[in-house]
């Protein structure tokens, strides 16, 4: 036997060979790249893997903080709580309505700010691209009360500016109901991450050569035209990025919610859910399981973007 | 978030030396601060310091922990560091502080729901005999109700709050009123709606709507909580009592009468206490801070002074003609946490903290009742709140809301079923009673 498959090893070795041949060039390049990176990881696995790995762990109990002597294993009990409460689906529900609605609007908004910044004088280019970014910079939790106090029926202006518009009144009370304060809720997100999807895109434009711009237009293609068949595609993967960042984002919302509404009116988001059992309740075990359901849901859309979608993620850093 | 991390430090390019000398003074600096905090506990020639942590307020501890630091001859010297302004939120991060014995908490301003909470985690250390013979003397047994767990002492009374019934005089004459006696809200309803005003409660989904709730099943004679237990299981609950059942119907009734203001859903006492001092304003139900909010208001050119003039207060409505109401209660008791290193002093500074003087400092300047009865009789606290009297009635009525180490989970479920107010029905404390069941025994989320 070791006779037969020795030679097809011997084959492959070619393959392997000229990595042979620079390797002490490359495995000392490789050594450094390590030596460089090694802190890094090293510092990541402590900060990221250590609490995801310990959240797995504490998932699998029955733990209150308050309460650490009687502490049990349930195994997989939480996550059968958890997957058979109403509450968990609503709350999915809900966080999946914001993330669809809020990442769609904040694309064609966001496109549209890219192509103004791209386009603008240049003279007034850094003026348009500061104005634009101005809501990124502003802290979620001081947005969401910037806009909560201008809808509010107390503190608001919202309601006298838009009394024109039906089913606006003085009194509405969009904190009141479950789909206005969505509304509201998704409006903050909107107004406040644009600027983030704006940017990666403006990236994405200023990636796509001039020269096919230019060869398009000698061909005689109308402005959509170059847009849909040599803009967009060219800067696919800056928007693939762009949505995949932002819908990983807008999947754990919870500051606007808790300033907003604080889950009321069938508002509360997945994180919110997590947040309410293991900070407010101090169920230790049974908040870790909600986060690791969050946790597997965002990297579910990680990977339905990566895989399905064929991302290339180091195309889209300018490596490709 | 996950993008917040990318952005570049301004100046990042600052110069590699002084940046080594900036790192160097803050290694210095964490050095220092941590041989110092070493340092506090020990017996050196400096005062041992008490970290004191405060619910916001209007300057009223700080000032008070100056005072007994003061008075303390040098004994100790307390500091006060401040929580969130929600109660849920100071009780958050107390006791993730407390669960990982956080050493350098040694006095706490608890929200007196919380207390068994604590009591029963362990995180309070026991009250010395005599020191819990002196600070409940005089004291008003709703207070000492608040600080006791298990029929033992566990905190000290601080400042009581209750809630009061405040009305403008003026409607309440037009409606023909007799505010001498207890009303009931159905009257309140009757009145609100004839002048057209409004009767100000809070329906907002918050530790406020758990306070209406437990005072309307009190006020009917019932108990959101019959029988207590260590064992979360066991606890007996009153939801589907026919008093509870009877509070449902009035909060029903208050939150569909039309009167209640455009966003009672969402109201809070904040929303309560500003429509209050509007033009449509009628009845209210809230704590005794509407009043010095109103003065303020006035000093800063924001009201007009006839507005307070025409405040008048009651008891706290009753759900039945001739049942007398128990009006909610609330204020603030001492802890002093069972990791501290320097538990004899902390109790020794409760004692200052709690006198009688510093309790009418702290109701007159801060707006925040005492819970000593001693206090009420101070020309000075007369004179700053005409309400006094009628305060120390409601503290001898009110009832506490239910004590019970879950009760965040007991909190949180009825704020879940009974908002909005205006959908509550004699069912609403079934489904509520059930789910509180299902979330004792982990078989549901919250």
């Amino acid at each position: 036997m070791s006779t037969t498959t020795l030679p097809p090893t011997e084959k492959t070795q070619p393959v392997a060979a000229p990595r042979g041949t620079i390797s002490d060039r490359s495995r000392a390049e490789r050594r450094l790249g390590w030596l460089l990176a090694g802190p890094a990881f090293v510092v990541m696995l402590l900060v990221t893997a250590y609490p995801i790995l310990q959240a797995v762990w504490y998932s699998l109990f029955n733990y209150r903080l308050t309460d650490p002597e009687n502490r049990s294993f349930r195994g997989l009990g939480n996550y059968a709580v958890i997957l058979s409460d109403g509450l968990w689906w609503q709350a999915l529900l809900v966080t999946v309505f914001i993330t669809v609605v809020t990442v769609v609007v904040e694309l064609v908004l966001g496109f549209a700010l890219a192509l103004v910044m791209a386009k603008a004088l240049s003279s007034i280019r850094p003026v348009v691209r500061a104005a634009i970014l101005i809501p990124y910079a502003v802290i979620t939790v001081v947005s969401a009360f910037a806009w909560a106090f201008a809808f509010r029926i107390e503190t608001g202006f919202v309601n006298s500016w838009f009394a024109w518009l039906p089913g606006i009144a003085a009194d509405t009370d969009w904190f009141g109901g479950q789909w206005t304060s969505l509304l509201v809720i998704c409006l903050a997100e909107i107004w406040k991450t644009t600027p983030f999807i704006s940017l990666l895109i403006l990236a994405g434009l200023a990636q796509v050569p001039e020269v096919l711009q230019e060869a398009a237009k000698v061909d005689g293609a109308s402005w959509w035209q170059r847009m849909w068949r040599v803009t967009i595609p060219n800067m696919k993967a800056a928007i693939m990025v762009a949505l995949l960042f932002r819908t990983l984002d807008a999947f754990r919302i919870f500051d606007s919610i808790f300033i907003m509404t604080a889950g009321a009116n069938g508002t509360e988001s997945v994180s919110f859910l997590a947040y309410r059992q293991t900070i407010a309740r101090v169920e230790i075990g049974l908040g870790s399981a909600v986060s690791v359901l969050l946790f597997l849901s965002v990297v579910l859309i990680a990977f339905i973007f990566i895989k399905g979608f064929r991302i290339d993620l180091a195309q889209a850093r300018g490596e490709g | 978030m996950l993008t917040n991390g990318k952005v570049r430090p301004p100046g990042g390019a600052a110069p590699r030396a002084r940046r080594r000398s900036v790192g160097g003074a803050a290694a210095a600096a964490v050095l220092a601060s941590t041989l110092a905090a070493c340092g506090g506990g020990g017996s050196g020639s400096a005062a041992p310091v008490l970290n004191w942590y405060i619910n916001p307020d209007s300057g009223g501890q700080a000032e008070i922990a100056a005072r007994c630091s003061a008075e303390s001859n040098g004994a100790y010297t307390i500091t006060t560091s401040q929580l969130p302004r929600e109660s849920s939120a100071q009780r958050e991060q107390l006791v993730r502080r407390l669960a990982a014995n956080d050493a350098s908490i040694d006095l706490m301003s608890l929200d007196p729901p919380y207390i068994p909470e604590f009591a029963q985690a362990g995180f309070l250390a026991p009250v010395p005999e005599d020191l819990a013979g002196r600070v409940t003397e005089g004291v008003v047994q709703s207070s000492i109700d608040s600080a006791t767990w298990d029929g033992e002492l566990v905190a000290i009374p601080f400042w009581a709050n209750t809630q009061l019934l405040w009305y403008r005089e003026s409607v309440a004459e037009a409606a023909g009123l007799d505010m001498t006696q207890p009303v009931t809200w159905e009257q309140l309803v009757t009145a609100a709606q004839d002048q057209g005003k409004i009767l100000s409660a809070q329906g907002r989904r918050a530790e406020s709507l758990v306070v209406w709730l437990n005072a309307l099943v009190e006020s009917a004679g019932g108990a959101i909580i019959e029988e207590n237990s260590e064992n979360p299981e066991d606890i007996q609950l009153g939801l589907t009592s026919p008093e509870a059942a009877r509070a449902t119907e009035v909060m029903n009734t208050v939150a569909n009468s039309g009167v209640v203001g455009p966003a009672f859903s969402t109201s809070s006492e904040d929303t309560s206490a500003t429509e209050f001092e509007s033009a449509d304003a009628g009845f209210m139900v809230n704590w005794p801070f509407v009043y010095s909010r109103a003065l303020a208001a006035v000093e800063a050119g924001t009201l007009d002074a006839s507005v307070p003039e025409d405040y008048g207060w009651a008891l706290y409505p009753a759900v039945d003609e001739g049942q007398p109401s128990a009006p909610p209660f609330g204020g603030i008791d001492l802890g002093v946490s069972a990791v501290s290193r320097n538990v004899d002093l902390a109790y020794q500074a409760t004692e200052c903290i709690t006198s009688d003087e510093n309790q009418a400092y702290y109701m007159t300047t801060n707006g925040n009742p005492a819970s000593s009865s001693a206090v009420y009789d101070d020309p000075e606290v007369l004179e700053v709140f005409p309400m006094a009297p009628t305060i120390l009635e409601s503290l001898e009525a009110a009832a506490n809301r239910p004590q019970t180490p879950y009760y965040s989970e007991v909190s949180g479920a009825i704020q879940r079923e009974y908002h909005p107010p205006s959908s509550v029905t004699p069912e609403t404390g079934e489904r509520a009673q059930a789910l509180i069941q299902a979330v004792l025994s982990g078989d549901q989320l919250l």
